[in-house]
């Protein structure tokens, strides 16, 4: 236990050392037994769940260290990244849910300016490209913004004729 | 099911995606009138933002996918018409964007030295119709109509410092041309309010914090706004913010590169913000060619919110300057007599991209809902049409059951014209003759210009 959780916060090369030394010691911890060393992914497991545009809810085994958007994008997701995390679009636009949106770190202002532009913005909007997961992500849900027909960029409801 | 897509902008690749990604059979072909590919993302997107532009991989990836052909060099409406690629596919979407902008109307427009944005922005992007704009830049003070993200970019480059410009792939003539600049101050100009801006807080805090620029905001524009955006959402009240603050800055607070530049009597160069001012003349030099100056009705609100009107008061004000870029929106244009088109509203009629009245026929993108938006915006939408064709084949409103020629039947009709398509690979051989002209000037490409040297070079 102790032996992942220091696996968690440390650097990559800390991860596998202390793996390392974790499976030495207990055969335990979140890297798996045995297996080839060459196949093993880095950092402990965090499971996340995505919920795609249509509601459907898929459950991911994510890493610690791993990028939001890239993650659903490995696992087919529909989440675009149109200017590949660069801050310069709002394509990876997600939700975060609530517990979990309080322990990712702030946005800084460029995020916060692009999400202003997301359509259907909520308290909870976060850029997926900028979310990196850690263990206090674990059961964390992203959902994909709904694009409903006829939708407006800032909300404007088209009136009835 | 063959489908035809025709523009190769954002819109066309993201709805070409969508199908493909969803549709196991679908063949798309992506047809594009000049012969290069990426519409508004190449030549409308301003050359310090090379991460906006970073989309061009994803499109690229679908490009090159086995069940995606690119077709440069056509002008649908033209060199094929849109009832031949009705007949050749089972769908075809238009996707061609906004080429035209709205006029401002008045009195002096066509004098030397006024210009729409679109032609300005297609100038140092290198878009070939404008190639020969030549806009005089030997007047300190420029004026431009619009308060829109496209009148920020306009004002950036003309105020930027050649140092970030020279790396950026803005075109090699238009850098010498800015290099020759006099121009030290610009104007935005708007007929509406501080509320009504439609430009977004990204572009702003980038235009306050252009180096060697000093923002110049009447703090009497913003009086009592803070008490007004309290309960705005949260875009228009961070917005509005933001300008209040730089409005109310005390020149101390100023920026060091300006003060210093300042301290070496070396005037910093400016731009402001005008509000509440409709132009109506365009004044004339002596000799009756070039732009003076503009006059302006001073406006009033009626209404608030978006929906607010601007009424002149009967108040006029006159405005010295040697250029005046007129950035009051982009506009679609009728494609082929045979596709509806609403002029007023500068669309083609659509219900969820199906065009009215016109079963296998869709729109995505600006032609679509009206020429504003940025990448998700035009990327929800793509996506929204490519629904409404995946749902008609699905159940039938398209008929697959009759195959089609797809570009089998275009191509020899293009022989017969004497047109000549562009591959992708093609695009790739300019792609990369570009880029290497680009890399000893330590640009990320050197954009060619002329089709006719972009043809050469591909050996047509």
């Amino acid at each position: 236990m102790a032996a992942s959780m220091a696996a968690a916060s440390g650097g990559s090369v800390t991860r596998r050392l202390l793996r390392g030394a974790a499976r030495g010691l207990s055969g335990g911890g979140g890297g798996g037994g045995g297996g080839a060393a060459a196949e093993e992914p880095e950092g402990a497991v965090v499971n996340v769940v995505f919920v795609d545009r249509t509601g459907r809810h898929v459950p991911v085994r994510g890493r610690v260290g791993d990028n939001v958007l890239h993650l659903a994008q490995r696992h087919g997701l529909e989440l675009e990244g149109a200017c590949e995390a660069s801050l310069a679009c709002s394509t990876c636009h997600v939700y975060v849910s609530t517990p979990h949106l309080d322990r990712l770190p702030a946005p800084d202002e460029r995020e916060e300016d692009l999400l202003d532009q997301a359509p259907q913005l909520q308290e909870n909007s976060r850029l997926g490209c900028q979310i990196v997961l850690g263990p206090e992500l674990e059961g964390a849900h992203f959902t994909l913004p709904r694009v409903t027909r006829n939708f407006y960029v800032d909300g404007h409801v088209p009136k009835p004729h | 099911p063959r489908v035809c897509v025709v523009g190769s902008g954002p819109a066309g690749f993201y709805t070409a995606q969508h199908i493909l990604k969803h549709h196991n059979g679908a063949q798309v072909d992506i047809y594009e009138k000049l012969p290069v590919p990426f519409g508004l993302v190449r030549f409308g997107v301003a050359p310090d933002h090379p991460e906006v532009k970073n989309v061009i991989n994803a499109f690229t990836q679908t490009a090159r996918l086995e069940r995606c052909a690119y077709y440069g060099n056509i002008t649908v409406g033209r060199d094929v018409t849109v009832a031949e690629l009705r007949q050749a596919y089972h769908a075809v979407v238009l996707s061609y964007g906004a080429e035209d902008n709205r006029v401002l109307g008045i009195p002096g427009e066509n004098l030397s030295g006024v210009y729409s944005a679109r032609a300005f922005v297609g100038w140092y992007n290198g878009l070939p119709e404008n190639r020969d704009l030549k806009p005089d830049l030997s007047c300190e003070t420029a004026l431009i109509v619009g308060h829109g993200n496209v009148a920020l970019d306009i004002a950036r480059i003309l105020l930027s410092p050649l140092s970030l410009l020279r790396k950026t792939d803005i075109t090699d003539c238009s850098l010498a041309a800015l290099a020759c600049s006099k121009v030290k101050r610009v104007w935005l100009v708007g007929r509406r309010g501080p509320l009504q801006v439609a430009f977004t807080i990204k572009e702003l805090r980038e235009m306050i914090n252009l180096p060697g620029a000093r923002p110049v905001l009447n703090p009497a524009d913003f009086t009592g706004l803070e008490n007004a955006i309290k309960d705005a959402p949260r875009p228009r009240k961070r917005l509005t913010e933001l300008m209040i603050k730089t409005a109310l800055e005390k020149p101390g607070e100023k920026t060091v590169e300006v003060q210093a530049a300042a301290t070496q009597a070396v005037a910093p160069r400016e731009w402001g913000l005008k509000f509440q001012r409709s132009p109506q003349e365009v004044l004339p030099t002596a000799d009756g060619r070039r732009v003076r100056g503009v006059r302006m009705a001073l406006t009033h609100l009626e209404g608030s919110g978006d929906s607010a009107k601007a009424v002149p008061t009967g108040d006029v004000e006159e405005l010295e300057c040697g250029l005046v870029l007129s950035s009051i929106g982009y506009r679609s244009l009728p494609l082929d007599p045979s596709v509806p088109f609403n002029t007023q509203r500068g669309i083609i009629p659509n219900s969820s991209g199906r065009v009215e009245g016109v079963p296998g026929l869709y729109c995505s993108g600006w032609v679509k809902r009206g020429p504003t938006g940025v990448i998700i915006t035009t990327m929800n939408d793509s996506f929204d049409t490519a629904q409404s064709v995946l749902e008609d084949l699905q159940v039938g409103v398209l008929d697959v059951s009759a195959s089609r020629e797809g570009f089998g039947a275009v191509g020899s009709i293009l022989r017969s014209r004497g047109v000549h398509p562009v591959s992708f690979s093609d695009w790739e051989k300019i792609d990369a003759a570009e880029v290497a002209r680009g890399k000893a000037a330590g640009k990320p490409r050197e954009k060619i210009v002329d089709p006719q040297e972009m043809l050469q070079l591909i050996g047509h």
